[in-house]
């Protein structure tokens, strides 16, 4: 199996994400990470999917999610031909001994501080799935009291857009 | 970037094919909007009433409750909807889908919130499996109350998402005939499909001004695409050069209404056609070329012609588990040509060769000429050896049964004979899920589409006399016979009731065998005759509980009794004299009748069987 990501444009309604999702579990799919939020038209959400799956399965649930009435418009988004970037926060304890060593790991990884207390540190990072495992490998060591993680989002490089078409759609509707 | 759309032929995107959608200003083919009615203030109630008269719909099949009450009122006034008040909310969606299958009209059920809802749930994930247009309105408590727990509540919107083409809950009344609108559109439209329409019983009780959407606005609904003229080609070519093609057709053909252009394919390629038991009818069982049913208990003739073809062209079918059996040795050395409404069917259970996505009525308008022209190209092809090879099949392992040991009747010969004393012109049979459905499937024979109405992907027992019932109402002058079995009657019998209190004059054959026919088959062939609770306790020499006679007559029905051979043509005539009443037939048969031919679950169609420890020699000729 191999992962893939799926860029998902689906009409603001209520009930579209849990639609979107069931379609993966009735075919016993497991969603790696899965993100939604708004896109530049209000009436708009995408919906970012991250799912391990063969080809064969993958195009029938993606044809299978086609037939949602609410969604607009699927594009799996290659590795190498798009950005993909998830939000790391982790929550470390460090008093002021271990405190130097864990700022050497943020510093490494370009990651940042968000929150101090006298014996803990908030980190937040953003990058590519693999270098957020590579940061918290390097946070292993120490203590590590919560992590929190966004599901993946993903966007393609270059300038094509693949909202405007559903846009069309939607406005001419 | 790629575009998850891995067949060429599917639409190369998600795009609509808005310019080849039908227009959009009629959400269904009987719509009937009245102009008059825009901008009028009224009660929800009252605007699901005037959508639903809106929509085109004559009859509806439902049962009040609290949630759905304020609807019921305004109902009663209405002089374009006749209400069929069924005994239990699932006859009511079988009665819907009866209705549907018998007319091509989108089917209407209503029930209320919490357990009328559910109970709607087998009726829909039936709709659902065998693409049957219809309706569901249910009621839901109101909107403030959702998500308290409250009495009768159910999400029954998140209960059907798997099983409806698309669902909705509606809060507030000003939405109420634009939803209906869209119901109707999206049930009928594309792959037909349940959609269900949960409206909170505070929106049926507020006011607002309806307002009938001049056009359906939904741009993520794909209606369906037109058939791509290049693999439309390439499928001709193939039937033009092929030496041993099968047209496989199921359902789809039936619901596209597409049974004349399959006639003229069917004549112009002289292939060989198996219809599914979703397709029986779509082409007349006395054409040459019809070979009956493939599958599980298919004709030895249809289940051969697709393994040894050289050319299988699916026509809205779906390649189900029932018909290929084991799939990786199904139709082995075969050219795969996929015609589908549905995307989604292609590629799904078999790699296609030339896949071709669109309405079948579409399909044939493009392959019949296509095949012509090929035809002036390639010449006719030389079939000959083909067909030898297929009549051999064909009369060496004819269907048949042998009598038998016990006395008793023969079922098939009860359903033979019903078949052959009713005109398939006027006649339309319905049947539940078991041995007598496929005895039904196989030894009618059938003239005609839509006259044969069953529950084929979700095999719903009891599935017989409320779709006869919903048959009977949207086709009044046709007789309408329900071929039941003696559990199947068991499970939805009392919508008997509502067929003598409505004057629905359906008759019922129920072939008892005093058991669960088909799953005591399986248990004589593969659990050596341990007949784990499999006896019904109704037939010859039990205590008969029930007696159907008798509950025939306490339902206001003709009760007949047929016990033997001898006497079936007689109680079939008398059954089929009496036309202002329900009548039901107890055939009390013998329990050991087994359906053949099969193959096993799971086993490759090569090892069907022609009657028990009979297996066909395949290569005679060689």
């Amino acid at each position: 199996m191999t992962k893939h990501t799926l860029s998902v444009l689906v009409e603001n309604k209520p009930g579209v994400l849990a639609r979107v999702a069931g379609l993966f579990s009735r075919r016993a799919f497991n969603i790696h990470s899965l993100a939604v939020g708004q896109t530049e038209h209000p009436e708009i959400s995408r919906i970012t999917v991250v799912v391990d799956v063969d080809a064969l399965p993958l195009e029938q649930v993606t044809k299978q999610l086609n037939k949602l009435v609410h969604v607009l418009k699927i594009v799996e988004l290659e590795q190498d031909r798009s950005v993909q970037r998830d939000l790391l926060l982790v929550k470390v304890r460090a008093d002021s001994r271990q405190r130097t060593d864990v700022l050497q790991v943020v510093d490494l990884f370009r990651a940042h501080v968000v929150d101090v207390a006298p014996d803990s540190l908030v980190i937040e990072a953003v990058g590519a799935p693999e270098k957020l495992e590579a940061l918290l490998a390097a946070l292993a060591p120490h203590d590590v009291r919560e992590i929190v993680q966004s599901g993946t989002v993903a966007i393609g490089r270059g300038g094509r857009s693949i909202t405007e078409r559903a846009l069309d759609r939607v406005a001419s509707a | 970037m790629a575009q998850v759309q891995a067949k060429p032929g599917a639409p190369a995107s998600r795009s609509r094919q808005a310019s080849s959608t039908p227009s959009l200003a009629h959400p269904t083919p009987q719509s009937n909007p009245d102009p008059a009615l825009n901008g009028v203030e009224m009660t929800g109630a009252q605007a699901i009433i005037r959508a639903l008269e809106n929509a085109g719909v004559t009859d509806v099949f439902g049962l009040p409750g609290g949630a759905i009450l304020p609807t019921y009122d305004p109902l009663m006034d209405s002089t374009r909807l006749r209400h069929i008040l069924v005994r239990h909310e699932q006859g009511a969606g079988h009665a819907a889908q009866g209705y549907a299958h018998a007319t091509g009209k989108v089917g209407v059920c209503i029930a209320t919130s919490g357990p009328g809802a559910t109970n709607l749930v087998t009726p829909i994930a039936d709709a659902n499996m065998d693409s049957i247009p219809m309706v569901a309105i249910t009621g839901q408590v109101g909107a403030a109350m959702i998500g308290t727990d409250a009495f009768q509540e159910a999400d029954i919107v998140g209960i059907t998402a798997p099983i409806t083409k698309h669902n909705v809950l509606v809060t507030d009344a000003a939405d109420i005939p634009r939803a209906i609108a869209e119901a109707f559109y999206i049930a009928s439209h594309g792959r037909p499909g349940p959609v269900l329409v949960d409206i909170a019983k505070s929106a049926q009780q507020a006011t607002a001004a309806f307002q009938w959407p001049g056009r359906i606005e939904l741009p993520g609904f794909n209606a369906g695409a037109r058939p791509h003229s290049k693999t439309v080609q390439e499928a001709a070519r193939l039937l033009a050069t092929a030496r041993r093609p099968v047209l496989y057709v199921g359902g789809g053909v039936i619901r596209s209404g597409a049974s004349a252009g399959l006639r003229k394919l069917t004549d112009l390629s002289g292939a060989a056609v198996v219809t599914t038991l979703m397709a029986r009818g779509a082409l007349p069982d006395s054409h040459p070329q019809h070979l009956g049913m493939p599958g599980m208990h298919g004709t030895v003739a249809a289940v051969a012609a697709l393994q040894k073809a050289d050319l299988v062209v699916s026509l809205g079918a779906r390649f189900d588990d029932r018909v290929t059996g084991a799939l990786d040795s199904f139709a082995p050395h075969a050219t795969i040509v996929h015609a589908d409404i549905d995307p989604a069917e292609i590629g799904k259970n078999r790699a296609v060769d030339v896949p071709i996505v669109g309405d079948l009525k579409e399909v044939f308008e493009a392959l019949v000429p296509a095949l012509a022209q090929e035809h002036e190209r390639h010449g006719k092809p030389d079939l000959e050896a083909w067909w030898a090879q297929l009549d051999d099949w064909r009369s060496t392992y004819a269907l048949g049964y042998t009598p038998t040991h016990d006395g008793l009747s023969s079922p098939q010969h009860v359903i033979q004979r019903l078949g052959e004393l009713n005109d398939p012109e006027s006649t339309i049979y319905t049947s539940g899920v078991g041995q007598h459905q496929m005895w039904a499937s196989q030894f009618i024979k059938y003239e005609r589409p839509n006259t044969w109405i069953n529950s084929g992907g979700l095999g719903t027992m009891g599935f017989s006399v409320p779709a006869a019932m919903g048959a009977q109402v949207g086709q009044p002058d046709q007789t309408v016979w329900a071929i039941d079995g003696d559990g199947c009657f068991q499970m939805t019998n009392q919508e008997l009731v509502t067929c003598a209190i409505n004057e629905i004059p359906i008759k019922v054959a129920i072939i008892n065998n005093s058991s669960l026919g088909m799953v005591r088959q399986w248990q004589t062939l593969f659990y050596e005759g341990r007949y784990s609770n499999t006896d019904l306790h109704t037939g010859h020499g039990t205590r008969r509980v029930p007696d159907f006679v008798k509950l025939a007559e306490a339902m206001g029905c003709v009760g007949l009794r047929c016990e033997s051979d001898a006497d079936v043509d007689a109680v079939i005539k008398r059954a089929n004299e009496i036309d202002d009443q329900p009548v039901v037939v107890d055939f009390t048969v013998s329990r050991d009748a087994m359906v053949w031919p099969m193959v096993a679950s799971g086993k490759s169609n090569d090892e069907i069987q022609y009657a028990r420890g009979i297996a066909p020699a395949w290569d005679r000729e060689d």
